[in-house]
């Protein structure tokens, strides 16, 4: 089966015979072998007579079929739908008579490291360009053959038109045209009045297989003889084997072999190395199980055996209650706190977590002669290839990273560990190895989402007005994933819903505290935003209480006037998320737009039940704004309802408006879970939390009853779509739960509170 | 041991050990690769499939009590993906990831199977043992609803 290739109705009727009870194993047996899937995006002879291929993403074949390169990966998000939508609009082409291909890891597609929301953020102009390229080198085609000027001809559903002689052509004909050809420097963009696919709601690409099994993830992929492997790693960061017997294990049926992968290197950033440990490969998954079960390993703990993170957090609060590095700086804080008619302040708190994708890390490598195939839900096909290069020490264009469907990706698939660990047992076993991490690995192996804590102080006049905010945050940073000496938060870091505070506060200092990492610490679908939105919506909802003034309007009083902010005015080093400030602005008007629907949608300001409350919450992140009302309840036993939801974004341009909306609802729950339940904790180094028991996520049960979305129409480029919903969840719940009960969460997850 | 059972209509013969779980059965020995692994301890539902028309998470339930037994898994819950209820999921495109909702599929069809018209209560306790990390819950509800009217 071509693994990533989309599957129509049609086709699996074809592929299945069609027939009655027996047809299913028709398509079992296609499924099992993705041998090849399509992954390899370069054409193999791609003379011109044979297809066109304009640039990397767009290759167009005689039969008339155009095949789109997907060159980002899918994990939920729809970048597989929407990608060719921007393409194929700008080709004039036919959407029936597309095709997609799924790209390997490979620096001649640019950027593929699908994070950070940037898929069609920093992505519209390249798409657009690859499918305006092939339009006007289709033109240039017939306007030659034709002998008229390339200016009277004209693309029409998947063909060139001259009007004026009545002549047209399809793509696929033109294909034999095409040679010598040269492209055009700067291709003409369509007037989006004329966009055809670009801001509908298309179908779901994969929606089909998806809903017949026939999608293949990671751990889907097989291939003959293959070997199945499960690991045993050191519970605690930084340990190691220090002996271990595997004759009990090797004992279990179905075990082949036992390997020992190598020790990360001691003092060494972790990387996206394996972690080391003991792999038991066998011929089926459940027998590597039972054998890792079966081993006797003693471990040496290494630096972190003693990290305990009730006691990590006490340091961690006391490094916020020191001064910082200050990495922003307005006005005259400490004065405007000492004049103030009124002071407040509040410590916050939000522990690590799991990024738990659905579909825990896996990935299949076959090593050869002819280097290694690796084939994984990986969001970084090309970090995947540099870092299996670097640990076969093998050149890197021996390597082909194959990139199959992830079963949610929310960061943990930004590393590929994984895919590297089945590399080098491949290579070690002399056979295809599949490693599949269990859930127990996921939660307890990870890239953690960074644990925080933050103090915050302010000032109000006797109007109720801001006059002074001082803010600390301290964490351990991503950066101590590759740089042992890192010690505290970076600039990149706090450009994440700190330094790109938005208030019209006359007196404003936001400084960094340090603090070292016990764990391996990664992305986490929205990253450091979670917990600085956390803190400043919810303080800011404090702060409104205390002057008396509806949340909205003291919202809109803190946004201040419609202006541009640029945190370099106040001495921070702010990247905007890698886009212009010009392109991209901090635009206070427009967050206070996105304020306004949301609060119009959820009728805010109605009467509302006893137990009951409404919260607000707005915050900008990967260039979109997001508002979020939430409703929720305590029941007569205390405990939380999150009853209704309400979400609106700003995101400029919005290529596929059914998948942004999935995007909100999705991240509503997302943002659920972690607000309610989501932690990571420790003691003597290793992680508590080992499947959905102890590490509980929003269920069914618990799903409010709707979530209603709205996309503002804003005519501004796009902006990221598949983090910026989940930073306001916590506080609109956390608010709401004050505006019911009068109590305060400041902390996460909510549960603690002893109310979920 | 040799345990024969029905697999989407057909019997097959598969050679495992006894307390392998169906879910390893299924997809390493027999290639069905449709029904997932998420959590190994039931708690999660991505496995889920209908043995003799009961939902079950096959990752939990040993293979050698599958012997002799009737097994649906999602490949073979329609013939060409018309099931009211694979209909529904992609008229509303519920999937979003769509790793979990090979599980959320059979489970949905399991429900209506027994009540054809489920409440969104009915519809929170049949479905709240499915995990969708990607938050599709809204669309489900909405889409058992969809499948509901149209085969009811
Ligand atoms: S894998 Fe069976 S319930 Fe989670
Ligand atoms: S669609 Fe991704 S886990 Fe449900």
């Amino acid at each position: 089966m071509n693994g990533l290739r989309r599957i129509s109705r049609r086709e699996f009727l074809q592929r299945t015979g069609q027939a009655g009870g027996g047809l299913v194993f028709a398509l079992s047996v296609g499924a099992g072998c993705s041998r090849t899937p399509d992954t390899d995006a370069a054409p193999v002879s791609a003379a011109a007579t044979d297809a066109f291929m304009p640039n990397v993403y767009v290759n167009i074949r005689t039969d008339g079929i155009v095949e789109i390169v997907c060159h980002r990966s899918e994990m939920g998000q729809g970048i597989r739908t929407c990608l060719p939508q921007v393409i194929a609009d700008e080709l004039d082409a036919d959407w029936d008579r597309i095709e997609l291909k799924q790209a390997l890891g490979d620096e001649k597609y640019g950027d593929q490291n699908t994070d950070g929301s940037t898929s069609i953020r920093r992505h519209f102009d390249l798409l657009r360009g690859a499918g305006a390229t092939a339009r006007e080198m289709l033109i240039a085609a017939a306007a030659a053959e034709w002998g008229v000027p390339a200016s009277e001809c004209a693309t029409r559903e998947h063909a060139v038109h001259h009007e004026a002689s009545g002549r047209s052509a399809g793509y696929g004909d033109l294909v034999a045209l095409t040679d010598g050809v040269a492209a055009p420097e700067s291709p003409t963009f369509k007037d989006p009045a004329n966009y055809r696919y670009i801001g509908k709601s298309l179908d779901t690409i994969d929606g089909f297989a998806m809903s017949v099994g026939a999608a293949n993830y990671g751990i889907d992929t097989t291939l003959p003889g293959m070997l199945h492997a499960s690991i045993e790693r050191c519970p605690t960061h930084g340990g190691a084997v220090a002996a271990f017997d595997a004759t009990a294990a090797k004992a279990v049926p179905g075990v082949v072999d036992v390997i020992r992968l190598p020790d990360p290197e001691a003092g060494k950033a972790p990387g996206f190395l394996p972690l080391g440990g003991i792999a038991v490969l066998a011929t089926n998954t459940w027998s590597a199980m039972q054998g890792r079960a079966a081993l006797e390993i003693e471990w040496a703990p290494g630096p972190n055996g003693a990290y305990d993170s009730e006691k990590y957090r006490e340091e961690l609060a006391a490094s916020s209650q020191k001064e910082g590095r200050i990495v922003l700086d307005r006005g005259d804080v400490a004065g405007a706190l000492a004049s103030a008619a009124r002071t407040h302040s509040a410590d916050y708190y939000a522990p690590h977590l799991a990024q738990a994708p659905m579909e825990p890390p896996a990935a299949l490598a076959q090593v050869g002669d002819d280097g290694c195939d690796v084939w994984s839900c990986t969001q970084n096909p090309q970090a995947t290839r540099d870092t299996v290069a670097g640990l076969l020490g093998i050149d890197k264009t021996r390597v082909r990273a194959h990139v199959t469907l992830l079963g949610g990706g929310f960061g943990r698939k930004s590393k590929p560990d994984f895919a590297a660990e089945a590399a080098w047992l491949s290579r070690e076993s002399g056979q295809p190895v599949k490693v599949t991490w269990t859930r127990e690995d996921d939660l307890r192996h990870g890239y953690f989402h960074s644990v925080s804590a933050q103090h915050l102080e302010a000032g109000l006049d006797g109007a109720g007005k801001v006059t002074g905010w001082h803010h600390r945050t301290a964490f351990p940073s991503i950066g101590s994933t590759f740089d042992v000496n890192a010690a505290g938060p970076s600039g990149g870091e706090l450009g994440l819903g700190f330094t790109d505070i938005p208030y019209a506060i006359p007196n404003l200092r936001m400084e960094a505290c340090d603090a070292k990492p016990h764990v391996r610490i990664g992305w986490l679908r929205s990253v450091c935003n979670i917990y600085h939105a956390f803190a400043i919506s919810s303080f800011a909802d404090e702060l409104a209480h205390l002057a008396k003034t509806d949340p909205p309007a003291f919202l809109k009083q803190l946004l201040g006037e419609p202006r541009r902010v640029d945190p370099a005015d106040d001495g921070a080093e702010y990247g905007n998320y890698g886009q212009g400030l010009d392109t991209h602005p901090i635009d206070t008007g427009r967050i206070a737009q996105v304020l306004d629907t949301v609060a119009g949608m959820a009728g805010w300001g109605r009467r509302m039940p006893p137990g009951s409350g409404l919260g607000i919450a707005v915050h900008r992140s990967f260039l979109s704004t997001v508002g979020v009302v939430a409703e929720v309840a305590a029941d007569t036993d205390g405990r939380m309802r999150v009853v209704e939801m309400w979400m609106a974004i700003d995101a400029g341009l919005v290529v596929n408006p059914d998948r942004v909306k999935a995007q909100l609802e999705g991240a509503g729950i997302f943002g659920m879970s972690l607000a309610l339940h989501g932690e990571m904790s420790a003691t003597d180094g290793a992680i508590v939390q080992g499947n959905f028991d102890t590490y509980p996520v929003v269920r069914m049960s618990e799903a409010p009853r709707a979530i209603h979305t709205h996309i503002l129409p804003v005519d501004a480029p796009p902006g990221g779509v598949g983090e910026p919903g989940v930073p306001p969840v916590a506080p609109a719940i956390a608010n709401a739960w004050f505006a019911a009960t009068g109590s305060r969460l400041r902390e996460m997850p909510f549960r603690k509170a002893g109310i979920t | 041991m040799a345990i024969t059972l029905t697999i989407n209509g057909t019997e097959r013969t598969l050679e495992a050990e006894p307390d392998m779980p169906l879910l390893w059965a299924l997809r390493d020995l027999a290639g069905l690769t449709g029904t997932k692994f998420g959590c190994g301890k039931a708690l999660c539902g991505a496995c889920t499939v209908h043995v003799d028309g009961e939902p079950v998470r096959s990752c939990s339930f040993p293979v050698s009590a599958a012997d002799g037994r009737d097994i649906t898994t999602i490949e073979g819950l329609s013939a060409d993906g018309s099931h009211p209820v694979q209909v529904a999921w992609r008229e509303l495109n519920v999937p979003q990831c769509g790793y979990c909702q090979s599980g959320q599929i059979m489970s949905a069809a399991a429900l209506l199977a027994r009540n054809p018209a489920p409440s969104d209560a009915e519809i929170a306790t049949a479905m709240s043992g499915n995990i969708c990390r990607c938050g599709t819950y809204t669309r489900i509800r909405a889409a058992i609803h969809r499948a509901a009217g149209e085969s009811s």
